[in-house]
């Protein structure tokens, strides 16, 4: 849902231009109405700007030109410039947006309405919306697969995943999953779907292919009942080594081999670990800590968290920009 | 029968041609209540505590249903206040229902689910909360959906361990409810280590003037000083009155001020204010905790039926006292079935009234399973035999 399509092209391409400027990571909190914004390799939080009322989701643009926020309580995904984080523009998304996702190009924004069982289809160039799909109870988890064929929606009350095709923007295939299904992600090269199951505490790895579960994982952490563990967000690396999955109450984040699915590890991090984001290098990992507001920086060659980042209440939603 | 249907794979825009669907038939059976004196005029009675409950949970039933393959049915009987709802079961409901959401009080639902053709139904009980029909009194085709007394009792008695409020004065009402409280609250002092310091039965007026202006005051000195009060008034009679008239200031606990429920129009957590707002917009008011159980209910069985893709009762009422079960109940944690007596293992809310205080099991209460099971009767503790 988050980082996607952070082509390494691209980053070049701003590395031969000179315009290459330190990293950001931009958090919305959830209570303060606003956007913390902070410096990943000081580990220091520089600013928090006002951005609209109860900000959740996040996602930035192909270009890093624009971050999209949902503000849930003003009904709006806002357009923010990622330079000066001022609003150029406001997107149609329906009642109490929360999650969505970008396509690829950059040019739609899909949105999960959860109290109307919809995903509204919006054209960003035109602030238009274009079709709003029927869903199951409570769409949460929303991403496209990386390579624009598949728009998939997670209804958390239905359990299912829903297979809509993006040209026609139908749903074509429904997989049932376990209870409480809540993020959804894509493997790079587009063939596997990664969801996690926050009552189960499973994750389940679905072949894009046959949309058929081929693995479920069920994480346990020595000292935690099982009731804690609550899988949340989901990332997996660009090159399909390792998967990385936040546990919710359970306060850490699983490291999942993703060839072997095995469960490598799990890292301690903040309080009620909620969405994750990796930074454009793919060397760090940031956490959103829903209760102990703060994020936590993870150190993905040593498998370690090397920081922890206090930035307001209830963070939300995380991206990096390079 | 597993209809073969499901076994296909679904087509297109989610919408399963008609003829696909497997139905599943679900009844609910409820009594008109007497209308209660009413305490004062802020809390309009309400009639038709439930079955609003039930239809938001058919509705989603159904939209996982569209995708599915099956349709979700439910009809609603409301027996008159002069009725008699044995015969209304006999001639509408035996040998037509195979799952009953029964919402009728203690007596009447051993009464109904005794009866010969109530043994091959599954009964869904969203009103009782007596301990007795989840121990000695427990039938094996009743599931239980509301949070017995122990387990309200129980989440109190975390709460105040924690804030270690462990002297209590214990104040109960006239009623045998009353009573069973009282009860409930005494077993978790016990379990919890808490000390009930004085024990009083409310002997004055529910007059409000009266009863207002002096009698609380006299009626709560005590020789030995205590932390809280708790208050055993499940019709609510006097219990409203004792906040802020004790005769030293301590707070209130138990059915008034701070209360113990599954469900309260002040919780927003885990995703709660979707469905609160979906009750609103269905019924026009807020969700009350029979409301709360009746969804649970149908939501339950939806659950096994899509899972075990089946209407049949025995492998529904299988994978629904399995382990395989998980429910989301919007409360944190999933909810379950206890094996041993068909009690919804559920998180407990703490809440004043208008703010949610805490939620129970508090953090710090462990157990080897799952900290729900601090709630109640555990497996070890409990008088449930099946086979009666």
């Amino acid at each position: 849902m988050i980082l996607k399509k952070k082509g390494l092209g691209l980053f070049l391409t701003l590395a031969l231009a000179g315009v290459v400027h330190a990293e950001s990571v931009f958090v919305t909190l959830e209570k303060d109405n606003a956007l913390a914004v902070v410096d990943p390799i000081t580990g220091k939080l520089i600013k928090t700007v006002p951005i609209g009322q109860r900000p959740r989701g996040i996602a930035i643009s192909p270009d890093n030109k624009f971050l999209y926020i949902a503000t849930s309580d003003d009904n709006t995904i806002k357009i923010i410039d990622a330079e000066t984080l001022k609003e150029v523009g406001k997107l149609p998304s329906g009642k109490d947006p929360e999650t969505f996702a970008l396509n690829p190009d950059g040019d739609k924004i899909y949105v999960s309405n959860e109290d109307d069982s919809l995903v509204t289809v919006i054209d960003i160039a035109k602030k238009k919306v274009i079709k709003q799909i029927k869903v199951g109870v409570e769409p949460e988890g929303i991403t496209v697969s990386p390579d624009n064929k598949w728009l998939i929606s997670a209804s958390e009350t239905t359990n299912m995943v829903h297979w809509i095709d993006t040209k026609t923007n139908t749903i074509v295939e429904n997989t049932l999953v376990d209870p409480r299904p809540r993020a959804v992600g894509f493997t790079a090269d587009s063939q596997q779907l990664w969801v996690t199951s926050e009552m189960a505490g499973t994750l389940m790895i679905l072949d894009a292919k046959t949309q058929q579960i081929i693995k479920t994982i069920k994480f346990e952490v020595s000292g935690v009942t099982a009731d804690k563990i609550q899988p949340v967000g989901v990332v997996i690396d660009k090159d399909s080594n390792r998967g990385y999955v936040a546990l919710g109450p359970a306060n850490r984040v699983a490291v999942i081999n993703a060839k072997t699915y095995e469960v490598e590890k799990t890292l301690l991090v903040g309080q009620r670990v909620w969405n994750l984001a990796f930074s454009p290098d793919q060397k760090h990992l940031y956490t959103t800590n829903g209760t102990s507001n703060d994020i936590s920086i993870i150190d993905l060659d040593t498998q370690t968290v090397t920081k922890s980042v206090g930035v307001g209440n209830y963070p939300w939603g995380v991206v990096a920009k390079p | 029968m597993v209809n073969m249907l499901l076994l296909m794979p679904l087509i297109s825009t989610g919408a399963v041609a008609e003829k696909a669907k497997q139905a599943i038939d679900i009844a609910y059976l409820t009594q008109e209540q007497n209308v209660p004196a009413p305490l004062s005029n802020l809390d309009v009675f309400i009639k038709d505590k439930g079955a609003f409950g039930a239809e938001l949970g058919i509705d989603d039933d159904n939209t996982t249903g569209e995708f599915t393959g099956q349709h979700y049915h439910l009809k609603k009987f409301m027996v008159p206040l002069d009725g008699n709802v044995i015969e209304t079961f006999n001639k509408e409901l035996a040998n037509k229902f195979q799952y009953v959401v029964v919402n009728l009080p203690a007596a009447q639902l051993n009464q109904l689910a005794d009866l010969p053709t109530a043994k091959q139904m599954l009964l869904f009980d969203v009103a009782t909360v007596d301990d007795a029909l989840r121990n000695g009194q427990c039938r094996r085709h009743v599931l239980h959906l509301l949070p017995s007394r122990a387990m309200r009792a129980d989440a109190l008695a975390q709460y105040m361990m924690k804030k270690r409020w462990t002297k209590w004065f214990l104040i109960i009402g006239p009623t045998q409810e009353d009573r069973l409280f009282a009860d409930a609250i005494k077993r978790s002092a016990k379990r919890f280590g808490m000390n009930i310091v004085t024990e009083k039965t409310w002997e004055h007026t529910y007059d409000a003037r009266r009863t207002a202006q002096s009698d609380v005051a006299v009626f709560t000195q005590t020789d030995e000083d205590y932390d809280v009060l708790v208050v055993a008034d499940e019709q609510g009679q006097f219990g409203e009155y004792l906040d802020y008239r004790t005769w030293t200031p301590r707070p209130v606990i138990g059915t008034q001020g701070l209360i113990a429920t599954p469900w309260h129009k002040t919780h927003e957590q885990w995703g709660a204010v979707q469905i609160q707002n979906r009750f609103k917009e269905k019924a026009g008011r807020w969700m009350e905790e029979q409301d709360y159980a009746a969804y649970l209910a149908v939501r339950a069985l939806g659950e096994a039926a899509t899972r075990t893709k089946t209407n049949d009762l025995n492998p529904v009422k299988e994978y629904m006292l399995s382990d395989a079960f998980a429910l989301n109940g919007y409360t944190g944690n999933p909810l379950s079935f206890r094996s041993w007596d068909g009690q919804l293992r559920q998180p407990v809310l703490l809440a004043a009234p208008r703010s949610l205080v805490a939620v129970a099991p508090i953090e710090g209460f462990l157990h080897p399973k799952t900290e729900l099971d601090t709630l109640g009767y555990d497996q070890p503790e409990s008088q449930c035999k099946w086979d009666k």
